[in-house]
């Protein structure tokens, strides 16, 4: 199963290194991991996306909370969430097709960020990692030469916030 | 008062009560062993190797109840420490190592003794630090020694760059320590408790199964015991829960796992309870997983959660200090006056008195023959009344010193349980003797074992240390042989040393007195007059017999009720 991990962690050097290490040492895979500083500068957020049974969920959970400088984790798969991700895309194109691929992007509702030569266009765009992947699809007709992605981010919905104070 | 990184350091020491540190210098450390050198509070102990230097502060750690203390240089120095760290991991010793590391200009440039420490020592300890500002030295220490030794205990290493501990700045103490990211339980959940004692009161076939975390919380040995009589339990330790509970009391059944009785093992598996606390289900106690406890029900106490449920479903999980859930057990029996299921317990001990009656550790000692390794533990028992300091190396002594020995109180067990690291023996024993410098201390170990940290008799003469070391000299990697010879069909590969030095005369180009025993009538005598000699260290080299084995044994991947018994 697939699980959406978010952790908050003081923000300090080595830490991705412990988190990351703790994965690598225990056999635990990592689907993606996303790390940033929150509106408190001393603390850091993660979203860790891996797969596992219960138990290895559970372990992984321990474990996490075991490392000294993490201050809380929590699973929200099993919690009504949103998760996002974000794409940057450069696609081939030429004077035929580029009409075709500005409308493309304007339905999909994604931004070019980059058009300033014919023979290419970069796109942003934001989605769940299935549209994501059917984003991408719909653009491989095109040709693309490098697609980035900067793995989930995980939200639960609903008031309650994820701080240390909560 | 503006004082250097190193003096800082040195005063941090001292006011985390710190009076004792083993160590090895070398040029990032030099301020250090500077500022130890203008001050008389802390005895540093100079070991011959950085290994033995954890390993001593282990030994240290363990028999005082305090936190052990390491000091090493960078590079090399720290490399060498990885394994004493890692063994203190294993098995959740108490320990801060201090090393030093090359100046902060110089990091990431592949510098002169220079190696990525933290990074190396990243998984080898509880918790590690590099300080970057002479400023923060006092807090890192001050969080290292909390870390080391509250929640469940281990090493903490602190890596301090030599340009940091030349430096000076303000000294400031931080008079507490607060970790907004590390609160470690302490007290079990009120209704989990009411809820185990129920289940335990219940019981028909109760179980008591306990580690090391017995011996690591103070005082919690002496609850132990009232709760096993408290509810008529038996019950057995692990290897490192040795003495926890003492061995001629009724109620204990000895050591369970690979190498344990058949009583405590078939007591194990046919037991509807099992009250596992301060233990951690390691595959060396538990043999094959789905045969494990089968009827059992599982209340699990341990102050690691990630311990809880991970080999073994708890089906009641008590996470907390095991010394005080013990105490909340029995405050909460005596509220409801609880008496266990005496007429269902009556049963229980009649089937494990007949388990017992197998005799599973009996062993045939003849007048003329080679002496067995089992009769010399048990001479030692007899002759320092169970009540020595005892450590060991690693392989078949270490095992029949576990079976044979009889500890009659806690805190007097020293060996390589988690990482079965070859080498403990005697530099956990010296560190035990600065400890306590007035016990007699007994090292048990084994021609190969001792070949691997045998510098460390040139810190036991420097320091007139009176350790005993007793060999159990059998020519072979014993333990490796053994399983050689029942898994490999006798090829023994590589365990056996054709060329043991001579053991008498190491000991006396150390400094020590040398005795050899290849009779059994020689051994008592020797025994005696190592015993009586206070002012040295000796070394008795038993010549046992060859190709003993240690019997129970539970194959590898075997139940624990598939055990072979000779
Ligand atoms: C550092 C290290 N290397 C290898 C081993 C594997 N090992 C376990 S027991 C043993 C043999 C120990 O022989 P000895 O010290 O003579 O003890 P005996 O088994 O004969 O009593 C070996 C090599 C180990 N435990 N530690
Ligand atoms: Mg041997």
């Amino acid at each position: 199963m697939r699980h959406t991990i978010t952790i908050l962690v003081e923000n300090e050097f080595g830490v991705l290194t412990r988190v990351a290490g703790l994965f690598s040492a225990r056999g635990y895979n990592i689907e993606s991991l996303n790390v940033a500083p929150t509106l408190d500068e001393t603390v850091s957020r993660m979203t860790l996306v891996t797969r596992g049974d219960e138990k290895v969920i559970e372990q992984i959970k321990k474990q996490l909370n075991k490392l000294i400088p993490v201050i809380k984790v929590e699973d929200i798969s099993h919690l009504v969430h949103i998760e996002r991700e974000m794409l940057l895309v450069k696609v081939a194109s030429n004077a035929d097709n580029r009409s075709a691929l500005v409308q493309l992007a304007e339905d999909t509702r994604c931004k070019i960020v980059d058009n300033v030569e014919i023979s290419y266009l970069s796109l942003e765009t934001t989605g769940s990692a299935q549209e994501l992947d059917d984003f991408i699809k719909a653009l491989e007709p095109y040709g693309i030469i490098e697609i980035t992605r900067t793995g989930s981010l995980g939200m639960r919905r609903g008031i309650k916030g994820f701080t240390i104070e909560d | 008062m503006k004082m250097t990184g190193a003096e800082i350091l040195v005063e941090c020491l001292k006011r985390e009560n710190v009076d004792t540190i083993f160590g090895y210098p070398g040029g990032s450390v030099l301020h250090i062993y500077d500022a130890i050198f203008r001050q008389s509070h802390i005895k540093h102990y100079l070991v011959r190797h950085e290994q033995a230097a954890l390993h001593s502060a282990n030994g240290y750690a363990r028999i005082s109840g305090k936190c052990g203390v390491a000091l090493v240089t960078s590079g090399p120095g720290a490399t060498n420490a990885v394994t004493g760290l890692a063994d203190s991991l294993a098995d959740s010793i108490p320990t801060v190592c201090i090393s030093g590391q090359v100046p902060s200009s110089l990091i990431g440039n592949d510098a002169f003794q220079e190696a990525d420490v933290v990074g190396i020592t990243r998984s080898a300890t509880k918790h590690n630090f590099l300080v970057k500002r002479v400023e923060d030295i006092a807090l890192i220490i001050r969080q290292a020694f909390h870390i080391a030794t509250t929640g469940r205990p281990g090493p903490v290493l602190v890596d301090i760059p030599k340009d940091i501990s030349g430096e000076t700045c303000e000294f400031i103490w931080p008079e507490t320590v607060d970790m907004r990211s590390y609160k470690p339980v302490t007290h079990g959940h009120p209704g989990q408790i009411k809820r185990a004692v129920k289940q335990m009161l219940a019981a028909k076939r109760p179980m008591l199964y306990t580690g090391g975390g017995i011996l690591n919380s103070v005082g919690s040995a002496s609850l132990l015991r009232e709760l096993s009589h408290a509810l008529n339990a038996p019950v057995t330790n692990t290897l490192m829960g040795l003495g926890g509970i003492p061995h001629d009391d009724k109620h204990f059944l000895g050591m369970l796992g690979m190498h344990g009785t058949y009583e405590a093992n078939m007591a194990v598996s046919h037991c509807d309870l099992l009250i596992a606390i301060g233990a951690r289900f390691d595959d060396r106690v538990t043999g094959r997983l789905d045969a494990f406890a089968p009827d059992a029900k599982v209340i699990h106490i341990d102050i690691d959660p990630s311990s809880i449920s991970k080999n073994v479903h708890a089906h009641l999980p008590i996470v907390g200090d095991v010394g005080e859930v013990l105490k909340q057990l029995l405050e909460e029996i005596a509220r409801r006056d609880g008496k266990p299921n005496e007429e269902a317990l009556l049963l229980w001990w009649e089937q494990i008195n007949e388990w017992r009656a197998k005799d599973s550790l009996a062993f045939e000692q003849t007048l003329d023959g080679p002496i067995k390794p089992q009769t010399v533990v048990r001479m030692i028992h007899e002759k320092t009344a169970g009540g020595a300091i005892v450590s060991t190396d690693v392989g078949q002594h270490q095992m029949w010193v576990a079976q044979h020995y009889g500890f009659n109180r806690p805190h007097r067990w020293l060996t390589s349980g988690g990482l079965g690291t070859m080498g403990y023996g005697l530099p956990a024993g010296i560190g035990a003797q600065v400890a306590m410098p007035d016990e007699k201390v007994i090292i048990f170990t084994g021609d190969s074992s001792i070949q691997m940290c045998s510098q460390e008799f040139s810190t036991a003469f420097q320091y007139n240390l009176p350790v005993i070391v007793v060999i159990l000299n059998n020519g072979y990697m014993g333990m490796v042989r053994q399983w050689q010879e029942m898994f490999y069909e006798s090829r023994y590969s590589q365990s056996y040393f054709d060329s043991l030095p001579d053991f008498v005369k190491l000991a006396e180009a150390y400094g020590g007195t040398g005795i050899r025993v290849d009779r059994l009538e020689e051994l008592s005598p020797a025994l005696d007059k190592a015993l009586g000699l206070n002012d040295q260290f000796v070394i008795v080299d038993v010549a046992v017999s060859k190709e003993e084995n240690v019997f129970p044994m539970v194959p590898a991947g075997a139940a624990l009720d598939e055990m072979v018994l000779a």
